[in-house]
């Protein structure tokens, strides 16, 4: 049930100057309403010249702490106030937002789990879950340079990381869609990332018949269906990302015609 | 207590408290959130005659305290509304009102032909002030003669049942068009509708809207409305609902002494899913804090 509530920053991990990663608590103290895998909230900035909400994926999910991560780039004036907030500190929440991601797969299913920068974010959450569903997941990641991939350490604890950045710095020199990983057999591709690449891993599941969804993240002002400000063309028409998404199944977009 | 009801047209409101059409989707999206209830009434998205299928994307930009729309009156069309939506929104409580638009008047006149029948829809809201559409909308809400021509027609289309016009603010004199629609029977004006604006990226060197032009809203928008309220409350005998930019109850309250009966909450539903609620706490709590017998009371008492 989507719900509005005040959270507790319990902690803001600084990664580096433009990523943070704030693990928050409801302030009441009740327990985490149930959240899918590439699902998102929409979080009330209290800043200058920040007016609407802004929606934010969510990285990860721990029922053990009653604790959800999100994993914030700055990207703007509402991102930057978000990364610099302080423990202690109050952010009023709209979750959960929007549908997630497939976890049901054949038995014991060989995964790839593909992300761009930020986007790497609901791609931790959705691992846990496919590992802990006896899934085989495998993540393909990919970044400007070594310092801006993130919580690697996380995602090696789930299953093999590939990796490509742009200068070489770590892992293959190249975009995520050269990696030679691609090239071997898989499931399922689980992709988020800027707009062109997953498009173009898009373009690779329509040749190879990879089964593919992706996580859009056009803007939005309310996340409720209500503004139909985030439409995407789909086989059935304009539908809000907010409430048909923010997956996909690569099928029902019109990227391929 | 006192009393918060108002009357518009033949509708008797519980209190002045509405929303604004394509700000509350069909009333379901917010049941989470609210007791729909509660609300005076909620007015729902735009319908057409036919299928819409909207603008392209993008359609919206965050702007200073506001943002620009350019959705287009994206919407499945009367027909599909009445087969598929109605039966499901008929039950949500509250009263139930449907905004109408149209590409030209026989349009709007067959849309609100087709909803007259509903026994669960009590009233329309004719929409001649969409900024968002090539064809139709704001062209009618811009002239006295169109404005009138519209409201002639869908005043026969849709006899009995309470007509609420929605102005545009984006002409010379809102209060010459209230007048011309009020001599046509409407029973009701609502305003504003959003102000025509534009936002360019700079760094990309292009409109950050798909149709370049779109509708601002939000407390940007705010004194504007609060101005065409008083004006247009003044020209007219017909009860004005006013909007734009209403944040909290106190924003709804200056629309009031302003001149309007009722108001609506738009964008404010996106930030906050329960801000009408809050806005009706408000108005409980004014008329106690003020010793107000009657919220008419305050209606235009500036």
């Amino acid at each position: 049930m989507k719900q509005v509530k005040d959270f507790i920053i319990i902690e803001n991990i600084s990664i580096n100057s433009s990523y943070s990663k704030l693990i928050l608590s409801p302030a009441d103290g009740a327990i985490l309403p149930v959240i899918l895998p590439g699902q998102f909230v929409q979080v009330a900035v209290e800043a200058p010249d920040v007016f609407l909400r802004r929606p934010i994926s969510i990285n990860d999910v721990d029922r053990e702490s009653n604790t959800l991560t999100l994993l914030v780039r700055n990207a703007g004036r509402g991102t930057a106030a978000l990364i610099g907030m302080n423990a202690g500190e109050k952010l009023n929440i709209l979750l959960p937002l929007g549908n997630g991601f497939t976890t049901e797969c054949k038995a014991g299913s060989r995964l790839l789990l593909i992300g761009g920068g930020v986007g790497v974010a609901p791609l931790l959450y959705l691992g846990r879950e496919l590992k802990a569903k006896g899934h085989h997941p495998e993540f393909l990641l990919g970044a400007r340079s070594a310092g801006d991939l993130l919580s690697l350490d996380e995602f090696r604890s789930i299953g093999p990381v590939h990796i490509c950045t742009e200068d070489g710095s770590e892992g293959i020199k190249g975009l995520v869609t050269t990696h030679p990983t691609l090239s071997e057999s898989y499931e399922h591709y689980y992709c988020c990332g800027p707009a062109p690449m997953m498009k173009a891993i898009a373009s690779i599941a329509y040749k190879n018949g990879t089964n593919c969804e992706v996580s859009l993240e056009n803007m939005m002002a309310c996340g409720l269906g209500a503004c139909l400000c985030c439409v995407e063309k789909t086989v059935k028409g304009n539908v809000c990302v907010c409430t048909e998404g923010p997956v996909f199944n690569i099928e029902s977009l019109t990227w391929n015609q | 207590m006192a009393n918060l009801s108002v009357n518009i047209g033949k509708l008797q409101l519980s209190n002045p408290v509405m929303t604004a059409s394509g700000t509350f989707g069909y009333g379901e999206e917010f049941t989470p959130f609210i007791d729909i209830n509660r609300l005076g009434a909620y007015i729902i998205k735009g319908t057409t005659l036919n299928h819409r299928e909207g603008n392209d994307y993008p359609r919206m930009v965050e702007t200073p305290s506001g943002m620009l729309n350019a959705v287009g009156l994206q919407n499945k069309g009367v027909d599909y509304f009445i087969e598929h939506i109605y039966p499901r929104i008929c039950s949500l409580g509250s009263k139930l009102i449907v905004n109408v638009s149209g590409a030209n008047v026989d349009d709007y006149a067959e849309t609100a032909r087709r909803l007259h029948g509903l026994d669960d829809v009590s009233a329309i809201e004719v929409n001649i002030s969409c900024p968002n559409v090539k064809e139709g909308g704001m062209a009618f809400g811009t002239t006295t003669n169109g404005a009138a021509e519209v409201t002639r027609a869908v005043r026969q289309a849709y006899p009995d049942k309470t007509l609420i016009v929605k102005l545009s603010p984006n002409v010379t004199s809102i209060a010459d068009i209230a007048k011309a629609v009020e001599a046509e029977g409407a029973d009701s004006v609502s305003l504003i509708n959003t102000l025509m604006g534009m936002s360019i990226d700079v760094e990309r060197r292009k409109p950050h809207l798909s149709t370049v032009t779109g509708g601002l809203s939000g407390p940007a928008v705010r004194p504007v409305a609060v101005r065409m309220v008083w004006q247009v409350a003044k020209a007219v005998s017909i009860p004005v609902i006013g909007l734009g930019g209403i944040m909290n109850g106190r924003d709804a309250i200056e629309f009031m002494l302003a001149g309007a009966t009722a108001v609506e909450i738009g964008t404010a539903n996106f930030i906050d899913p329960a801000v009408t609620m809050k806005v009706i706490d408000f108005m409980e709590d004014y008329c106690i804090r003020h010793g107000i017998n009657d919220i008419n009371e305050i209606v235009g008492c500036i």
